[in-house]
């Protein structure tokens, strides 16, 4: 395996080649805050909170889906990068109706978790309680979905369609209308092609899926599986052939 | 009295669960005592808010006008304003109301549900009017300190109020400043 090396905030470090920023940072202790993020799915560089600076590049770049390059000289913790990290929570609290109080999640919330990290104690703008959100989809027998929670990390589709390989959830709309949809945009309970895994539900960061009949505070999600499944696959650990 | 801390206490738009927090303090209030002379409060009978407060915890969101009205005294007669609880920080529950028309809501309470209609133009003329939304209280006045929790446990309340005992700007590690 080739190596190459960068320069991660001043520091001369090696990674392999072929990682992206964020597995780079991660192995050389660098923290990076991240959401959408999950090891065993695809990057896809959707939550915003993972964005470094470059040497060269005009534009900021999510670390999970850049590669790193020989040479590379990467900043990720300026002043200016913890500002927007603050500011894309901020935003996220304000866009759907987080209710932290009420909500199932309370307590193994990723969204909750990352606010307290950076510091955000408060969102800076207006609330915009949207009323166009569908009701909650309770129609599954064992799974709920709430649309105030979500913050379009797109991780359930993704685990659903890498992992399971049922493409069952998928995502309508754009921007803030986007919405989550069970096939071709169905009530839950009467899709087809559901395997009722729940592993949409355990990689969900936030309580916008859920077990039925978890109420505030009481939903546990175990999110490593899809790590453990992947690297069964990459070794053919279950390969009859 | 000279060097105490003037301190207050307000219950806006909140369960006052807060509240009940923060006598949750136990035998550590008898150690604020000392330090502190509590100038308002809805557990100490005075009627209205004094001038030259040095700290003020407020818990609840803006509900309704008198809350709003009662804000901007606050602010004018505070040094430091600290939001105390979610209703105050994020608008919490009272705030699931926003979703829908205020009349509505008037409606389905007063007028439509079962037993007698309660009296109405003289009751609105004494109550302080709904504001049409429910907001956190850093939507009208400058909020010094933002104390989140549902209700924020006495530990974040009393390392808070320590800080700003000592005059300083209370630091709050991640796990106090969680929501919820």
């Amino acid at each position: 395996m080739s190596v190459i090396t960068l320069t991660l905030n001043g520091q001369e470090v090696s990674a392999p080649a072929g990682a992206t920023l964020l597995e780079a940072c991660r192995q050389n202790g660098v923290d990076l805050p991240t959401l959408c993020h999950l090891e065993g799915l695809t990057p896809v560089g959707a939550c915003r909170l993972c964005l470094v600076k470059v040497e060269g590049q005009r534009r900021l770049v999510p670390a999970c889906t850049t590669e790193a390059q020989d040479g590379m000289k990467v900043e990720t913790h300026t002043e200016q990068l913890m500002e927007y990290r603050k500011m894309i929570l901020e935003l996220l609290l304000s866009e759907r109706n987080h209710i932290c109080s009420v909500c199932v999640a309370n307590g193994c919330c990723e969204l909750r978790s990352r606010c307290a990290e950076l510091g955000v104690d408060h969102t800076r703008f207006e609330y915009r309680c949207p009323t166009d959100l569908p009701s909650i989809d309770l129609t599954h027998e064992r799974n709920g979905l709430d649309h105030n929670r979500c913050i379009s990390c797109t991780r359930c589709i993704r685990a659903c369609d890498q992992i399971e390989g049922a493409h069952t959830l998928d995502m309508e709309g754009r921007g803030a209308a986007n919405r989550i949809i069970v096939d071709m945009h169905q009530n839950w309970g009467k899709s087809s092609t559901c395997t009722k895994c729940g592993k949409c539900v355990n990689v969900c960061p936030t309580g916008t899926l859920f077990w039925r009949g978890s109420t505030v505070a009481e939903m546990q999600k175990d999110v490593g599986f899809v790590h453990w499944i992947k690297e069964g696959r990459e070794k053919k650990q279950w390969s009859v052939i | 009295m000279a060097n105490k801390v003037r301190l207050a206490t307000v219950w806006l738009g909140g369960c006052s669960g807060c509240h009940m927090s923060f006598l949750d303090l136990d035998e550590k209030l008898i150690d604020l005592a000392d330090k502190i002379e509590l100038v308002y409060s809805p557990i100490a009978d005075v009627k209205e808010y004094p001038h030259d407060v040095d700290v003020v915890l407020i818990e609840g969101a803006l509900c309704n006008t008198e809350n709003l009205e009662l804000l901007m005294q606050i602010r004018e007669r505070t040094r430091i304003l600290v939001s105390f609880g979610d209703c105050a920080v994020t608008g919490n529950t009272p705030q699931l109301r926003n979703k829908l028309n205020i009349d509505d809501v008037l409606t389905k309470v007063y007028q439509a549900g079962p037993g007698s209609i309660p009296k109405g133009p003289e009751a609105v003329d004494i109550l302080p009017v709904l504001l049409p939304k429910v907001y956190p209280l850093h939507a009208a006045v400058p909020i010094d300190v933002y104390l989140p929790g549902c209700p924020p446990d006495p530990d974040r309340i009393y390392t808070a109020i320590a800080a700003l005992l000592a005059g300083e700007k209370p630091q709050l590690p991640a796990e106090a400043i969680t929501f919820g």
